[in-house]
C-alpha cells in the first residue's frame, strides 16, 4: 500500500484512516465521501486517478479535519506516533499538516521504526517541519515549488514566510538554491522542484529537467503541486526507479494541464480528470524510449 | 495620562531595532492569537510589528509581536480588554527574523497574480473575482481557498480574519498587495 497523511478543511471530520477509492468526482474512505479539491484531497484524487493506469498498491489515507489551528494535525501526529508500526507501506507521503517540530520528530521516529522503512515523501507543511527539525536528509523526496525551495535554501528560515530577501530573489536561481539547500543539509535525498521547469535532483546533482509542455497559467492554479506529489507517490509505489518516477510525474502533471487547456481560473479537478490520459502518454513515451535503447 | 504614552509611538529604524534593549516580544499560544492581538493593538493605534521568534522559542509556525518594552503595561491592558493574552513577554536579545516583504506580480492578461513568500492569489481583472489561491502548506490554505474563490476582493473574507498560520498571514500580505494594485 501507499500511505498518505494529511488534513481536510472540515472541522467536522474526525480522524479517519482506511483505503480510499474513487467514486465519480469524489473519493470514499471509511464510508465517507470527500470532495476532490485542493490540498490533500487533490493529492489523493490524483493518486487514485493515476492508479487506474499503473499497477500500484492500494492507497491508504490518514485524514483529519483541520482549518489551521492545528488541533486536528496534533491528533493525527499522536495517532501516527502510536500506531504507524502496525502498518506496512511501500511509500508514505506526508502533506498538509500543521508544521510542528516536536511532533514531526516523533512521527519520523515512528516511521523509521516501521518493520520495513517506506519511501518517505514530504510536501507542504510537513516538509516545512522536516526542514526546521534539521532532519531533511531522512527523507527520500521533498517536492518544493520555487518559493519553498528558497526557504529550504535559507538555513535560518523556520518557515517560507521568513525567507530572507536576498535568497527570495524575483528571478529565482533554481540551481543555486538547490546547491545552497544541500550545502546546509536542508534537502531530501531527492528533490522534485516544481516550477516553470521542473528539476529532478539527486544528492545535489540536477539529473533531469522537465519543461514541456509548458503553461504559464499552471502556476496560478491551486493544487497542481498536490497532484504532482500524488503522481509521484503512485509511481514510487509502482516500482519505478525513483528518478524515473519523478520525471514521469512531472511530465504527466504537465500533460494533464495540456489536456485541460488551462487558464489561471482553471480548478485543479479539471486537471485531475485528465491524469489517466496524460500518464498513458508519458508512460508510452517512456516505454518506447526504453525499447529503442535495448 | 496613560493615553499620553500610547498611539503611534515611532518604531525604531532597522539599525536601532536589531538587539535593542528597549524592545520586547509578546509570545502567544498560536498564530491565530497573534493575528487577533495585532488586530486589536493596531486598531487601538499602537505601532507594533509581527516578527519571527528567536530560535530558542521557535516551534514551527510562529509569529511574535515586537513592541516597545516601556509600553508593556499599557499593551497588556489593551490585550486583556481584547481577551487575548500572551503566554509571556520576553525582552529582545537577538535580531528577530523579518517577515517576507518582497512581492512578485504576474500579469496573465485577463488575470493578475501576486505572490508573497510561498502564497499566490489570482484575480480576474474585469470583475476582481478571486479565481485561484495556490502555494502554501499549512492546513488553513485549502480552507481559505474554499472561502475566498469565486468572490470579489471586497466580498471575500480577509485571510487575516480566517487564517491561523504563517501561510494564512502570507496570503493576507498578497491580498493587501492586490488591493494596492
Amino acid at each position: 500500500m501507499i500511505g498518505i497523511v494529511g488534513t481536510v478543511p472540515d472541522l467536522q471530520l474526525p480522524l479517519i484512516h482506511g483505503k480510499a477509492r474513487l467514486v465519480d468526482n469524489h473519493f470514499e474512505i471509511k464510508g465517507r465521501s470527500l470532495a476532490i479539491n485542493r490540498g490533500t484531497p487533490a493529492l489523493i484524487g490524483a493518486a487514485l486517478k493515476a492508479s487506474e493506469c499503473v499497477h500500484c498498491p492500494e492507497t491508504y489515507a490518514f485524514l483529519v479535519g483541520d482549518t489551521g489551528k492545528g488541533d486536528g494535525s496534533r491528533k493525527l501526529y499522536d495517532f501516527l506516533t502510536q500506531h504507524l508500526h502496525e502498518f506496512d507501506f511501500k511509500v508514505l507521503t506526508f502533506h498538509y499538516l500543521q508544521p510542528d517540530v516536536d511532533w514531526h520528530n516523533k512521527v519520523l521516529f515512528a516511521a523509521e521504526s516501521m518493520q520495513k522503512r517506506p519511501i518517505l515523501i514530504a510536501d507542504a507543511g510537513f516538509m516545512y517541519a522536516a526542514k526546521m527539525s534539521g532532519q531533511s536528509e531522512s527523507y527520500d523526496f521533498f517536492t518544493p515549488d520555487a518559493g519553498e525551495l528558497a526557504f529550504l535554501a535559507d538555513e535560518l528560515a523556520p518557515h517560507p514566510f521568513y525567507t530572507r530577501g536576498f535568497i527570495l530573489h524575483p528571478n529565482d536561481n533554481v540551481p543555486d538554491l538547490i546547491r545552497r539547500a544541500y550545502q546546509h543539509q536542508n534537502a531530501a535525498r531527492y528533490l522534485l522542484v516544481k516550477g516553470e521547469s521542473d528539476y529532478i535532483v539527486h544528492k545535489s546533482q540536477v539529473v533531469q529537467k522537465v519543461d514541456q509542455p509548458s503553461f504559464e497559467a499552471m502556476e496560478a492554479i491551486g493544487g497542481t503541486g498536490d497532484t504532482l506529489t500524488g503522481l509521484l507517490s503512485v509511481l514510487c509505489g509502482a516500482d519505478f526507479e525513483l528518478t524515473d518516477a519523478a520525471v514521469l510525474s512531472a511530465g504527466a502533471n504537465r500533460w494533464s494541464g495540456h489536456y485541460a487547456d488551462p487558464s489561471p481560473a482553471t480548478q485543479v479537478i479539471e486537471l485531475i480528470e485528465k491524469i489517466p490520459q496524460a500518464l498513458v502518454k508519458v508512460l508510452n513515451e517512456h516505454n518506447g524510449k526504453n525499447d529503442n535503447e535495448r | 495620562m496613560l493615553g499620553f504614552f500610547k498611539k503611534k509611538k515611532p518604531t525604531p529604524n532597522k539599525k536601532q531595532r536589531g538587539v535593542s534593549a528597549d524592545l520586547g516580544i509578546l509570545v502567544f499560544e498560536n498564530t491565530s492569537d497573534v493575528i487577533q492581538a495585532e488586530n486589536a493593538l493596531k486598531q487601538a493605534g499602537w505601532s507594533v510589528r509581527v516578527m519571527g521568534p528567536p530560535p530558542s522559542i521557535q516551534t514551527g509556525c510562529d509569529l511574535v509581536i515586537e513592541f516597545p518594552l516601556i509600553e508593556e503595561l499599557n499593551i497588556l491592558r489593551e490585550l486583556d480588554n481584547a481577551n487575548v493574552s500572551p503566554l509571556k513577554v520576553v525582552p529582545v536579545t537577538a535580531p528577530l527574523l523579518e517577515p517576507v516583504s518582497l512581492f512578485q506580480t504576474k500579469d496573465f492578461g485577463e488575470y493578475l497574480m501576486v505572490r508573497a513568500a510561498n502564497m499566490k492569489i489570482t484575480i480576474g481583472k474585469k470583475d476582481m473575482k478571486i479565481v485561484n489561491v495556490s502555494g502554501g502548506g499549512c492546513p488553513d490554505v485549502p480552507y481559505l481557498a474554499q472561502e475566498m474563490i469565486g468572490k470579489t476582493l471586497t466580498e471575500a473574507p480577509r485571510p487575516r480574519d480566517l487564517g491561523h498560520t504563517l501561510c494564512g498571514y502570507a496570503l493576507e500580505l498578497a491580498y493587501e498587495e492586490l488591493l494596492r494594485k
